[in-house]
């Protein structure tokens, strides 16, 4: 492994911010853009964070890690891997460069989010620019802290319209002993129960999706847990044990490679299927919920709201959204209720106030 | 004054039966303070609602008359959360108290926010579910407190805190409008607003609903003591155990004033000359508790334990954690008053920092205990004073504030799981600097422009630090001097 650069460019980063807020610049914050097809597009004058790096404080001991946004997630992962130890929240990357801030805005999770927590659970403190270019920090390095609003779980997922992540604290995992996926046959109907009766009782479970008639369980810990539980569970060992779990995160699994717009639903785990006509595949144990469809986005989103939950446009692919007039886009994200959408449009004011942020990057 | 009251009760009595609006003394006394007796008022009202229609029509009518709210809950907060305003309405959530659906299949709540926490997984234990978050205070604390303070507890080294284990809250907002914050799976769509009101202590909004995650019942707990001669080994032991990679579902740590008082109280059978205790719980599954307890016990001899037991039985499991849970009613009888602090460090740092606080308690004169959650480095020294000698409170609040900088100098925070509320104003003046602090007060006015929720708690005013000379003042000047300072 080669050492990990190191530079702080907070003095620039923090000039740059200020002077845009003076002049009312919009700024598009970016690290590797691996993640440039999410969220609603946007126009500003690039702020790339990629010389923003190092790891500022890692002690193993402690579990704690606290690297800039612009190091490469690659890099953090090695270096916990190196000791024993990884993030719990198994981050997506979409591109090798991916970078530790982007991911933190972005606020993605992989397969292990419902039994390990979201990114957002492992957040400790940020360090971050608001829209006024003035530094701020909260929250910190240790595992319980109530002192003020919690100001850095709130930059988890805001897309970098809230401010421009420097660095950022999080709780990290010891490693597991021992990984094992075993598959079964199953319809969606039947994976949906299995995978939340798993869920209710005493199972090492890390991860639980269902794809082509085949429910996927992954269990985690120690060697003696692990292989007690895979004696009680029903399935055939799928090897090796991270190849598919790897292809799901990373969407390169083959149900992924299409042009048809890709839906990202957020559900109730045990909810039933909907009746959206498009194929399926099912992770977080039924939480998080793919789907690939041309129907359009009104009817998703209100037979998704129907069922209490959300559905964002995860991927564009190729959609012609009857719906939009001519040169508009259809939202990525769900509309929110008029209340919520104006305490988020007093929030993003008071973080920052010109919305030079990513404007309209996360709702316009 | 008492005109005000009466219009005001006026106006609650058009839509709340008479027990539910309280405004003789002798009805408001009770609510005059929290569990932070050193700090008391009465409030101008008490109004008890019952349902969020109640809540939505008291907001408007504090909001018109630009009265504040103050929520209570159990009124256990140890910092001040829920003391009363002389001008304001204290709003009690009692008899929000139900149970409003449990869904074994989703593993997951729905409950008023009145509810008690230990309730909830009474209340699911027949699923096979529980509620992890379980503070000491959990007989008797709301879930809805546990929201607003973000509390933790003994299991949260692995299960997390309060924002870890909810899935779903509705609030009230100043406004009057009812706004439900996160999804009904594991995520709502935009900011984080359910992490956000975690840990705001009621000044954002009014939580009127919360949808609990729950988690099945572990197949299997166990234990083990250990008691050591000098707390140094006991906190080398703490540290080696989580770098060794074993999350305990529980790692407390007693010293020696805390041992020998729980021990009289609770006869938990806890050796009587050590300098500090440790207890250790794994759960998980059989094969993997019994693998993990046998390495835990080496690392504790390893760092000189002087003795180990691993409860044989339930009964015997019970017992020992009986002893930490009955540690601050048995400290506390030691003494008249006592005061806790809730400072978190780096693990590392627990050996010096107990040095210090022991340095620092002769110094002042004033004896300590400590009983904490060492897992995860969270401090709770128990200062105990007694209020009638003339100064000790004074004292005691001074040493607390010593021991809280202390933990900020190490790189801790000044509180893990109690909150600001009114007792650790001045300390947040020396956690964060006056951007950070506006940045604070700005996300109070996005949600409570006219500051009517809770005011004048969790977080200070520019003012106030600026008084208390604390703040980072740059060549003798406030940085944005146009800013008002309230
Ligand atoms: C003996 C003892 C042991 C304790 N042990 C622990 C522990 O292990 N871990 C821990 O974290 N804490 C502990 N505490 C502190 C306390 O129990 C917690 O902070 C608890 O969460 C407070 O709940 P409550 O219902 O009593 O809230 P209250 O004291 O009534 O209120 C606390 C704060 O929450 C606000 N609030 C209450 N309800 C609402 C609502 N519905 N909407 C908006 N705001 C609201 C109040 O305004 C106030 O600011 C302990 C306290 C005692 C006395």
């Amino acid at each position: 492994m080669n050492p990990i650069i190191n530079n702080d460019d907070t003095v620039q980063l923090q000039e740059l911010t200020q002077n845009a807020y003076a002049k009312k610049i919009p700024l598009r914050i970016f690290g590797s853009d691996t993640k440039s097809f999410y969220g609603n597009k946007i126009q500003g004058h690039p702020l790339c964070l990629v010389n923003h790096v190092g790891i500022v404080d890692y002690e193993p001991a402690e579990l704690v890690l606290t690297a800039r946004a612009g190091t490469k997630l690659r890099e953090i992962e090695a270096l916990l891997h190196s000791a024993g130890q990884m993030l719990a929240f198994e981050p997506p990357y979409f591109g090798e460069e991916a970078t530790w801030g982007g991911t933190v805005a972005c606020g993605f999770s992989g397969p292990r989010r419902p039994y390990a927590g979201a990114l957002r659970d492992s957040i400790l403190g940020v360090r971050m620019i608001n829209g006024k270019g003035e530094q701020l920090r909260f929250g910190g390095k240790v595992i319980k802290n109530v002192a003020g609003y919690d100001a850095s779980r709130l930059m988890a997922g805001a897309l970098g319209t809230l401010g421009i992540l420097l660095d950022i604290s999080v709780k990290v995992i010891p490693r597991p002993q021992l990984e094992m996926t075993l598959v079964l046959e199953q319809t969606p109907e039947e994976a949906i129960t299995y995978m939340n009766t798993l869920a209710g009782g005493p199972v090492p479970l890390s991860a639980a999706a269902y794809v082509d008639g085949q429910v996927l369980i992954r269990l985690s810990g120690t060697q003696a847990a692990v292989q007690a539980a895979a004696v009680k569970i029903s399935g055939q060992e799928h090897e090796p044990s991270s190849s598919f779990w790897q292809q799901l995160k990373e969407h390169s699994h083959p149900f992924f490679s299409t042009e048809t717009p890709l839906w990202r639903l957020s559900l109730l785990p045990g909810s039933p299927m909907l009746k959206i006509p498009g194929d399926w595949m099912l992770d977080w144990g039924g939480a998080q919920r793919w789907l690939k469809t041309n129907e359009p986005a009104n009817l998703i989103r209100d037979a998704v709201q129907a069922a209490g939950g959300h559905a964002t446009l995860f991927r564009q692919g190729e959609l012609k959204d009857q719906q939009m007039k001519d040169g508009e886009n259809t939202p990525v994200f769900h509309p929110l209720s008029k209340p919520l959408a104006s305490v988020h449009e007093k929030l993003k004011t008071a973080f920052d106030p010109e919305y030079i942020l990513n404007r309209n990057q996360l709702y316009t | 004054m008492s005109e005000n009251r009466n219009t005001l009760s006026k106006q609650f009595l058009q839509f709340l039966p008479d027990n539910a609006v309280l405004t003789h003394n002798e009805d408001l006394h009770p609510y005059e303070c929290d569990g932070l007796s050193a700090y008391r008022q009465v409030p101008l009202v008490v109004v008890i609602p019952e349902t969020i229609e109640h809540i939505v029509r008291i907001v408007n009518i504090c909001r018109k008359t630009n009265t504040p709210i103050v929520c209570r809950g159990a009124g256990t907060s140890v910092s001040g959360g829920a003391l009363p305003l002389e001008n304001g309405v204290l709003l009690s959530l009692a008899k929000f108290n139900r149970i409003l659906n449990i869904d074994p299949v989703n593993r997951l709540a729905c409950v008023q926010p009145g509810v008690r926490n230990l309730a909830i997984s009474q209340a699911t234990q027949s699923y096979g579910l529980y509620y992890a978050p379980d503070p000491s205070s959990q007989i008797a604390c709301s879930i809805g407190g546990n929201v607003a303070e973000n509390a933790g507890g003994v299991h949260c080294l692995k299960y997390g805190l309060t924002v870890h284990n909810i899935l779903q809250l509705k609030i009230v907002t100043i406004e009057g409008e009812l706004l439900t914050l996160g999804g009904s799976g594991l995520d709502g769509p935009g900011y984080d607003l359910l992490a956000l009101l975690t840990g705001s202590e009621g000044m954002l909004g009014i939580i009127v609903e919360i949808v609990v995650k729950l988690l099945p019942v572990p197949e299997c707990a166990s234990v083990v003591l250990a008691a050591f001669d000098e707390i140094e080994h006991a906190g080398n032991a703490v540290t080696e155990i989580i770098a060794s990679g074993i999350i305990p579902a529980g790692l407390e740590m007693m010293d020696r004033h805390a041992t020998r008082a729980a021990e009289e109280y609770v006869h938990a059978g806890y050796p009587d000359n050590a300098a500090a205790i440790l207890l250790c719980e794994l759960d998980g599954i059989k094969e993997e508790v019994s693998a993990q307890i046998s390495q835990v016990k080496d690392i504790l001899l390893k760092h000189r334990a002087v003795q180990t037991r691993i409860a044989k039985d339930e009964v015997e499991r019970q017992l020992l954690w009986a002893g930490r849970k009955g540690a601050f009613p048995a400290v506390v009888r030691l003494a008249p008053d006592y005061y806790c602090m809730d400072g978190t460090i780096p693990r590392r740092k627990l050996a010096f920092v107990l040095n210090r606080i022991s340095e620092l308690s002769e110094e002042y004169q004033l004896a300590i205990a400590n009983v904490f959650h060492a897992g995860d480095g969270n401090l709770h020294p128990l200062i105990l004073y007694d209020a009638n000698k003339p100064g000790e409170l004074h004292r005691s609040e001074e040493l607390g504030g010593k021991i809280l900088e202390l933990c900020l100098e190490v790189g801790g925070t000044i509180t893990g799981e109690h909150g600001v509320g009114v007792e650790k104003l001045n300390q947040m003046c020396v956690q964060f600097d006056t951007l950070e602090l506006s940045q604070f007060h700005a996300i109070k006015h996005a949600f409570d422009p006219d500051e009517l929720l809770n005011p004048g708690k969790a977080v200070p005013s520019l003012h106030r630090c600026a008084e208390l000379g604390a703040m980072h003042v740059h060549e003798g000047k406030l940085p944005f001097p146009d800013i008002e300072r309230f």
